[in-house]
């Protein structure tokens, strides 16, 4: 087995040595043909052809934190159910329907999380207090006329 | 190790060799091949078919100039031969060589003589890093795909997850990117790619699951092997594909599997990282030339890579749809290209899917992407994976014929 | 020196773990040491991989593909997050002061002096068996053995799910949001 993995770190060998050998031959020829001139206008930040305004700092959705939190714990329900998966056609004969209740409680236990956190608003990518707004407003930001982020 | 000692009957002057140095070099060879094949020429053509069927989409010509018949014209020797580039290959058809074809090589040429500029805000060692580590994480999961009959270039026993796992290498690349270009719309992008990607990673994990339950294996030779035979005939061709087992039922899986996958590599519709009404180019705005080519062929082999492994978990990889008994007599080599064409086949078939769904689909919004994300697909997937854990445990109580990983795996090296 | 560490030079596989093990120590070091806190963020994903490569040196290959998938995939993926939502970032550059360097470098001496001694005296048992499938291994525990901690772990998850998104929401209240 271990050579398996020889074989994987062949692969990212190769892949680094690729880029590196490609912007090494990238670097020789572009001095070569002298297309290397620095100037201030083309190493400013793109900004659609505008001057840039304002620094290169802004304050951030807090949604992006949160969808990672919760990427989280589902990572390790996929990474806990994975060996179970593994094993559930060699070990049947010996444990029958446990295995499969098993693994329905686990499912059931993420899944009452993941509805929690639904119910809560978490998942929404534009948080509103749905319970703060007027019924107007209410309408009005409905989900077919809200804004993207 | 049945591969070494093939490896030592056919060059028997690797017989003096060390193991460790014959499998290195083996592996080499094979990561070389598919850079060269599956990766590089590859997005290079699939870029002249997208921008062709981009033309098709919208009723204009794509590039048909820089081709052979210019080729031919341009250089004084040859100009006497661009008759030939007018030959029709299949007369009933009635079209000729499509001019360009070499519109790829003209752009990679122009790309590698650009000059490579690094914005000077820009945290310049992490702007330079970014594209090693997107490129790994995208290439690294080629060492499992299965090519040909159950030959692939490493044969790990985690085979899918190793490739789940990889592939995650790519989230803090793209956000390295965002980060070292000093630019708000390229973090911005870099940070909306990175939540796309990473939540559509659960419903694409547990697609694979439901599968990987089904065959009781994670090796992608075993779930190509067990792929051999289905509704209890032997080395059925098409009926033994995973997506045709179980009476249809794993179609869900498959299409749960494919949006997540297209969502991952920011395909439309799923491309609002790299819209360029909204943030220019993303993450990789401030690349250019060079670099940003590695990106690009690292988003293109990202597009193979979840053409194979949909077709190798649900549509038998290497397999062909006819019964496998047609072409058994067949030498050796013939067989690894009948493998390694229907595998071929059967993944860019997925790339053209994901090329006529940008061209042809609006793009989502991102609240309505994390909607489908978090509050369709994975519901679906995970009861999906419940329901077929209550389909094969309905089989397996019925005692019919246990699929033969284990027997047509002894049959791999 | 060598043959106490257990370590063939001769075998090259020997001279890859070094490397792995060089690049775990140097990463997590300016882990530790960076003033820059993106370059800490960033160091750790060395750190991360190296000990995914620790890990199949140990023929736990399940582990070090977990390691990579819930750790660089989604630790890494929270921390770059977090770091890239505070504020003004790029006037901090100075962001590991250091209090009291005398005193942590003595108490970090006698640590490894310690770990080193332990170490080096330990008798270690090295089996020459063949890798088992860990992925199946670890099946079976878990439907065996450690059923029990395999669905308390879901519960753990549950809290951990509840509580984040808590947490969150109760800094978004606070902000005004």
């Amino acid at each position: 087995m271990r050579y398996d993995y020889v074989g994987v770190l062949v692969f990212l060998v190769l892949a680094v040595g690729f880029i590196l050998a490609g912007m090494t031959a990238q670097r020789i020829v572009s001095r070569l043909l002298r297309t290397w001139r620095p100037s201030a206008s083309k190493l400013s930040p793109y900004e659609c052809g505008e001057e840039p305004v304002g620094g290169t700092y802004v304050r951030y959705n807090i949604r992006f934190y949160v969808i990672a939190l919760i990427f989280i714990v589902f990572d390790v329900e996929i990474v806990l159910l994975f060996p179970w998966a593994r094993v559930f056609q060699e070990l049947y004969p010996f444990y029958r329907s446990v295995l499969f209740w098993d693994m329905v409680i686990f499912i059931g236990i993420l899944a009452f999380g993941l509805a929690y956190v639904w119910a809560k608003g978490d998942l929404e990518w534009v948080k509103t207090f749905r319970k703060h707004l007027s019924p107007a407003e209410k309408v009005a930001r409905s989900p077919q006329k809200k804004e993207a982020a | 190790m049945h591969l070494l000692d093939f490896i030592h009957q056919l060059l028997p002057f690797t017989r003096d060799w060390a193991d460790w140095f014959v499998y290195v070099l083996m592996v080499f060879f094979f990561a070389f091949a598919i850079l060269n094949t599956l990766v590089a020429p590859l997005t290079g053509i699939s870029t002249y078919i997208e921008r062709r069927l981009a033309g098709r989409a919208q009723y204009r010509w794509g590039p048909n100039r820089v081709g052979f018949r210019s080729l031919l014209s341009a250089l004084p020797l040859t100009r006497g031969l661009t008759k030939l580039a007018d030959v029709q290959p299949i007369k009933f058809i009635g079209s000729k060589i499509p001019g360009g074809l070499l519109q790829f090589a003209a752009d990679g040429l122009k790309l590698f003589t650009k000059e490579d500029i690094i914005p000077s805000g820009a945290d310049s060692f992490l702007f330079r890093l970014a594209p090693y580590v997107v490129m790994a994480g995208s290439f690294a999961a080629f060492a499992v795909f299965p090519v040909s009959f159950w030959c692939s270039a490493t044969n790990l026993n985690i085979g899918i997850f190793y490739v789940i796992g990889i592939s995650s290498l790519v989230v803090p690349g793209v956000l390295m990117s965002g980060w070292a270009s000093a630019n708000k719309w390229a973090l911005y992008g870099g940070m909306r790619a990175a939540s796309q990607i990473v939540s559509y990673e659960i419903p694409v994990a547990i697609s694979l699951m439901t599968v990987v339950m089904l065959t009781g294996s994670m090796n992608m030779n075993d779930i190509v092997a067990s792929q051999l035979s289905g509704y209890g005939i032997e080395k059925a061709g098409l009926l033994g594909w995973n997506v045709f087992r179980y009476g249809g039922l794993l179609v869900v899986p498959f299409v749960v599997y494919f949006i997540g996958g297209c969502a991952e590599v920011n395909r439309t519709p799923f491309d609002l990282p790299e819209a360029e009404s909204e943030l220019v180019a993303g993450y990789h705005t401030e690349y250019s030339g060079f670099r940003w080519s590695f990106f690009f062929m690292a988003e293109y082999a990202n597009m193979f890579a979840v053409g194979a492994i949909a077709t190798t978990m649900f549509l038998g990889g290497p397999l062909p749809p006819y019964p496998a008994a047609f072409t058994e007599g067949l030498p050796m080599l013939a067989r690894f290209g009948e493998g390694f064409f229907w595998f071929f086949v059967k993944s860019y078939f997925f790339v053209l899917v994901m090329i006529h769904m940008r061209w042809t689909l609006p793009r989502y919004r991102i609240d309505q992407l994390m909607h489908l994300c978090w509050k369709v697909l994975i519901p679906i997937a995970l009861l999906w994976f419940v329901i077929m854990c209550g389909v094969k445990m309905w089989r397996m109580e019925q005692n019919l014929p246990k699929h033969p990983a284990a027997a047509a795996a002894g049959a791999h090296r | 020196m060598i043959a106490v560490l257990g370590l063939q030079l001769s075998n090259p596989g020997a001279w890859v773990f070094l490397a792995f093990a060089a690049v775990t120590v140097a990463s997590a070091l300016m882990v530790a040491v960076s003033r820059n806190i993106v370059y800490s963020a960033f160091s750790l994903l060395l750190t991360f991989f190296g000990v995914a490569g620790l890990y199949v040196f140990l023929d736990a290959d399940f582990l070090a593909a977990a390691q990579l998938l819930v750790y660089i995939g989604g630790i890494l993926v929270l921390i770059l997050f977090g770091i890239m939502l505070t504020n003004k970032i790029r006037d901090i550059h100075v962001s590991n002061d250091t209090t009291n360097p005398i005193l942590g470098a003595v108490v970090a001496a006698g640590i490894f002096l310690v770990l080193a001694y332990v170490s080096l005296r330990c008798d270690w048992q090295v089996e020459d068996r063949p890798p088992a499938a860990t992925a199946h291994e670890i099946g079976r525990a878990f439907m065996g053995r450690y059923l029990l901690p395999f669905e308390a772990s879901s519960v753990l998850l549950l809290g951990a799910l509840i509580g984040a998104a808590y947490l969150a929401r109760r800094s978004e209240k606070k902000e005004g949001a």
